[in-house]
C-alpha cells in the first residue's frame, strides 16, 4: 500500500504543479513509512520537502497555499500527532469555504498513518476519525488496500475541499486480518494489491462491497475490512462486508441496501466506542433501516481505554470478537 | 495564482529549502558549527540581566580543553569523588543503552532509544539539581533517572513490558514516569511537556516552595508551538524553570537547520523574551554541570528562567526503527567535534591524577555486570514475548473510579 500511496503522489504531481507535498521527514528521507519516497528526487525541493516539527504549522501552511492556488498534500507522521493542528483543521479549513462564501478554498489533503497494531502505545496507534467526521466542512476517507488507497488519494487531492486522509499503518505491508501470530501476507498475494498505472479514482462517497452475502450486514473500513473477511470464513457465517471507504461523504444507499437485504448489522472499528462513527452508523440504520431489522445492531469496538502497548492484541477488536459478535447477532430474535 | 506574471522589472519569488552541510556519499562537515576555545567564556554573576548576557546565547561555554585540563571561570564546580560518580554515571547509561538495544535485537521488547553520545547532558544536570527538583523530559534523558539512582530493574522491567512493568504494560518503552524520581512521565508528543514544566514551577511558586523544574526539548521538537508557550509563560511569570534545548543536530532524518538552527542558535531564542541564555559544550560534562549549578542557583532565588541549549550529537539511530545511513553520512558520528563525553571526563580524571585507564576499565566492568544483573532480574519477571502484567488492567486509572460503561466493557472483554 506504501506504493500505492506513492504512486497516488506521483500521478497527481505530474498531471497537476499546484501539488505540494510536505511534511516531517518527507522529503530527502521520504517519510518515516517511506509513502513520499523519491518524490523529491523527482519533482525538485520546491515541490516535496521537509518541514519543521509543528502540525499546527503544516496545516496551517497548508492552508495559506490552499488560499493562493496551490494544491497542497501534507503528511502528519502519526495520526496521534495531528491534536496540535486540529484548531487549523477544525476552525479554520473546515469552515473557509462557507464564512468566505466561497471566495477562499482550502483544497488540502491531509494525510495521517492511524490505527494500531504494530506496539506503538498511545500514541502511535489511534484511530481519531470520530473527531474529524463529527465537523462540518471536512471530509474524512481511510482506504483497506493498495487499489483504493491510490484511487482515493487522487481523488482526495483533486478534491476542491479540505480531506482527512488515514492510513491504516498496519495495512502498509498487507492485509492484516488480526491474526498478529501468522506471518504477514504482503499485497503482492491479495487480487486488491494489484494497482492499475497512470491516472484512476475512486469516488470520496462510494463504498465497496468487500464480500457479498446474505446473513447479516458488517459496516466497517480501514484495517478491519480484513478482520471481518477473518471472521467470516472462521464463522461460516455469510456475512456482507460493506468496506465504508470514506465516512464523509457516505455511501448510504449501499449501506441502506444492504441491511434491508440481511436485516442484520454489525457496526466495526478500531476506535473506542463513546461516540465513535459506529454511533453514527447505528444511528444511520436506526433511521433508514429499522423496519428490516431483526436484531439490534452491535458495535465491535476497541475499549474506552488509551490505546495499551503490551496488550494491544487484548485491545484489538479482532477476529474472535468479530465473530462472537456475528454469531449473537444471528442467534438474536 | 500561480500563473501571475511579474511586472516588469520584477524578480520572481523564491523560496529557501534548507539542506545539510553533507549527505550520505559526502564527506561530512560541521563547518558551520561555533566553538570556542575552553575556558574563554565569561561566567556573569547569577542575578546578571538577560540583556547584558547577549553574547551568552552564541558562544560556546566550555571547560576542559584538549589537553584534559579543566580552565576558566566555570571550572571547579566539582571534586574527584563526584566527577568518578559523574563518569560511573555516564558509563551505566552507556552500558544500559548497548544491553537495551540487544534485548531488542532478541525481542524481549518491541523499541529501544539511546542516548549515545549525549549522557552528559542529563548525568551533569541532574547532579546539579536538588533531588526534590522535578524534570520533565523527553525519551532521550535516560541519563536523569539512572544518575537519580532509580533502580535499573525497574527501568528494564518498563521497557520488558512485564510482569513488574511499574507502568503495567501501557506505555511505549522507555517513556518511564517516577514522580519520587523527580522524573514526570513521558509522553510520546513532542514539546507537550516543556510548557508543563513552567506549570510546575509556577505552581512551586505560587506555593512557596523551594523546589524548581527543569524542561527538556530536541532541537527538531522546539518548532511545537509548546516551546513558544514555555518560553512566553516562563518570561511572563519568571517562573524559577531550567529550559534545556538539547540540540543533538539531528530530528530523525530532518537536521537542525529545519528547526531554524543554521541561521541563529537555539540559546538566541531566549532573547526575545528576555529570558537569560546560555550555548554550552553538551560533551563537556563539567561545563554542563557548572552551567546548570548556575541556572538552578539563579531559579532557586528568584531570578527568573534559563534557556540553555546543550551543543551535542546523536551519535546512533534515532530509535529501533531508524537507520540513520539513509539520510547523513556514515561517518558524520566520528567527525563530531566536540568529542565523546565519557572519553574527555577520563581523560580528565587521568590528566588531575584521579583516574588510570585500569581504574576506567574496573569500573567499565563493574558497570556491565550491574545492568547485566538488572536485565537478568528484569527478565525473570517475563519480556514483551512472555507473560505480562494482568491485560485486565488496562481498564484501570483511565479515571480515579470505574465508571459503569468501562465496568461493563472489562466484563465483556472477559476480566
Ligand atoms: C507532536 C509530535 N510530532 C511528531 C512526532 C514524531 N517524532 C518523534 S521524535 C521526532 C524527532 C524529534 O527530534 P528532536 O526534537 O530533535 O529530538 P531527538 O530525537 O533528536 O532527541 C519526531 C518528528 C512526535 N513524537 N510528536
Ligand atoms: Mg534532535
Amino acid at each position: 500500500m506504501v506504493e500505492a500511496i506513492r504512486d497516488a503522489h506521483i500521478v497527481a504531481m505530474e498531471r497537476d504543479e499546484k501539488v505540494v507535498v510536505f511534511g516531517q521527514d518527507v522529503g530527502y528521507f521520504g517519510g518515516v513509512f517511506r509513502c513520499t519516497h523519491g518524490l523529491q528526487q523527482r519533482f525538485g525541493k520546491h515541490r516535496c520537502f521537509d518541514s519543521p516539527i509543528n502540525e499546527s504549522a503544516i496545516v496551517g501552511a497548508a492552508i495559506g497555499m490552499g488560499a493562493y492556488g496551490l494544491r497542497p498534500c501534507v503528511e502528519i507522521q502519526f495520526a496521534d500527532y495531528v491534536y496540535p493542528a486540529y484548531d487549523q483543521i477544525v476552525s479554520e479549513a473546515a469552515r473557509l469555504r462557507h464564512r468566505s462564501a466561497g471566495d477562499f478554498t482550502a483544497p488540502i489533503t491531509i494525510r495521517m498513518p492511524t490505527g494500531g497494531g504494530i506496539f506503538g502505545g498511545q500514541t502511535h496507534s489511534q484511530s481519531p476519525e470520530a473527531i474529524f467526521t463529527h465537523v462540518a466542512g471536512l471530509k474524512t476517507v481511510i482506504p483497506s488496500n493498495p487499489y483504493d488507497a491510490k484511487g482515493l488519494l487522487i481523488a482526495s487531492i483533486e478534491d476542491d475541499d479540505p480531506v482527512i486522509f488515514l492510513e491504516p499503518k498496519r495495512l502498509y505491508n498487507g492485509p492484516f486480518d488480526g491474526h498478529h501470530e501468522r506471518p504477514i501476507v504482503p499485497w503482492s498475494a491479495h487480487p486488491l494489491g494489484e494497482v492499475p498505472d497512470g491516472h484512476y479514482t475512486v469516488a470520496l462517497g462510494t463504498a465497496r462491497i468487500h464480500r457479498a452475502g446474505n446473513d447479516l450486514t458488517v459496516l466497517t473500513y480501514g484495517t478491519l475490512v480484513h478482520v471481518a473477511q477473518a471472521a467470516a470464513e472462521e464463522t461460516g457465517i455469510d456475512a456482507e462486508i460493506i468496506d465504508l471507504r470514506s465516512l464523509v461523504p457516505l455511501d448510504l444507499a449501499t449501506i441502506v441496501e444492504s441491511v434491508r437485504k440481511t436485516g442484520r448489522c454489525i457496526v466495526a472499528h478500531e476506535a473506542t466506542l463513546t461516540s465513535g462513527f459506529g454511533a453514527e452508523l447505528s444511528a444511520l440504520v436506526q433511521e433508514h433501516a429499522l423496519w428490516s431489522l431483526e436484531a439490534p445492531v452491535v458495535r465491535v469496538t476497541g475499549w474506552d481505554t488509551p490505546y495499551p502497548h503490551a496488550h494491544e492484541w487484548n485491545y484489538f477488536p479482532g477476529p474472535a470478537r468479530l465473530g462472537a459478535a456475528m454469531r449473537a447477532t444471528l442467534d438474536a430474535r | 495564482m500561480s500563473d501571475h506574471i511579474p511586472e516588469a522589472g520584477g524578480e520572481p519569488l523564491r523560496l529557501r529549502i534548507p539542506e545539510p552541510v553533507a549527505r550520505p556519499g559526502d564527506p561530512p562537515a560541521f563547518r558551520d558549527l561555533h566553538i570556542d576555545r575552553a575556558g574563554e567564556v565569561r561566567r556573569p554573576p547569577i542575578d546578571v540581566a538577560a540583556a547584558d548576557i547577549i553574547d551568552l546565547g552564541a558562544d560556546m561555554i566550555r571547560v576542559l580543553d584538549v589537553r584534559g585540563e579543566a580552565v576558566g571561570p566555570w571550572a571547579g564546580t566539582l571534586g574527584a569523588d563526584e566527577l568518578r560518580a559523574g563518569l560511573r554515571d555516564m558509563l551505566t547509561v552507556r552500558a544500559f543503552d548497548a544491553r537495551m538495544l540487544r534485548a531488542h535485537r532478541q525481542g524481549n521488547t518491541s523499541f529501544y532509544m539511546q542516548s549515545l553520545g549525549e549522557e552528559a547532558v542529563s548525568c551533569a544536570h541532574r547532579r546539579a539539581l536538588d533531588p526534590r527538583d522535578m524534570c520533565f523530559p523527553t525519551y532521550r534523558q535516560q541519563g536523569l533517572l539512572i544518575t537519580a539512582g532509580y533502580p535499573l530493574v525497574d527501568m528494564v522491567n518498563q521497557i520488558y513490558s512485564n510482569s513488574h512493568d511499574p507502568l503495567r504494560g501501557r506505555q511505549l518503552p522507555v517513556m518511564y514516569s517516577s514522580q519520587a524520581a523527580g522524573f514526570f512521565s513521558i509522553s510520546g508528543n513532542l514539546g507537550t511537556q516543556f510548557i508543563q514544566a513552567v506549570g510546575w514551577a509556577m505552581a512551586s511558586a505560587l506555593s512557596s516552595d523551594t523546589r524548581i523544574a527543569s524542561a527538556w526539548i530536541g532541537d527538531g521538537a522546539t518548532a511545537e508551538s509548546d516551546f513558544h508557550s514555555a518560553m512566553v509563560f516562563a518570561s511572563t511569570y519568571h517562573a524559577p524553570v531550567i529550559l534545556n534545548i538539547v540540540n543533538n543536530q539531528w530530528a530523525i532524518s530532518t537536521f537542525q537547520g529545519f528547526a531554524r538552527g543554521d541561521s541563529a542558535t537555539f540559546a538566541s531564542r531566549g532573547h526575545g523574551f528576555g529570558i537569560a541564555a546560555l550555548r554550552v559544550d553538551g560533551n563537556d560534562y563539567l561545563a554542563v554541570h557548572a552551567v546548570s549549578s548556575w541556572a538552578a542557583q539563579r531559579a532557586r532565588a528568584n531570578h527568573g528562567p534559563t534557556l540553555i541549549e546543550w551543543v551535542t550529537y546523536r551519535v546512533g539511530a534515532h530509535s529501533t526503527s531508524d537507520d540513520p545511513t539513509a539520510y547523513r553520512p556514515q561517518d558524520e558520528p566520528s567527525t563530531w567535534p566536540l568529542g565523546d563525553p565519557i572519553e574527555r571526563l577520563k581523560n580528565h580524571l587521568i590528566r588531575i591524577g584521579e583516574w588510570s585507564d585500569e581504574r576506567h576499565q574496573q569500573c567499565a566492568d563493574a558497570v556491565d555486570a550491574v545492568v547485566r544483573a538488572a536485565a537478568e532480574e528484569a527478565e525473570r519477571h517475563g519480556t514483551l514475548r512472555s507473560e505480562h502484567s494482568a491485560p485486565s488492567s488496562m481498564f484501570d486509572d483511565v479515571f480515579a473510579s470505574m465508571p459503569d460503561h468501562l465496568r461493563r466493557q472489562r466484563e465483556q472483554a472477559g476480566y
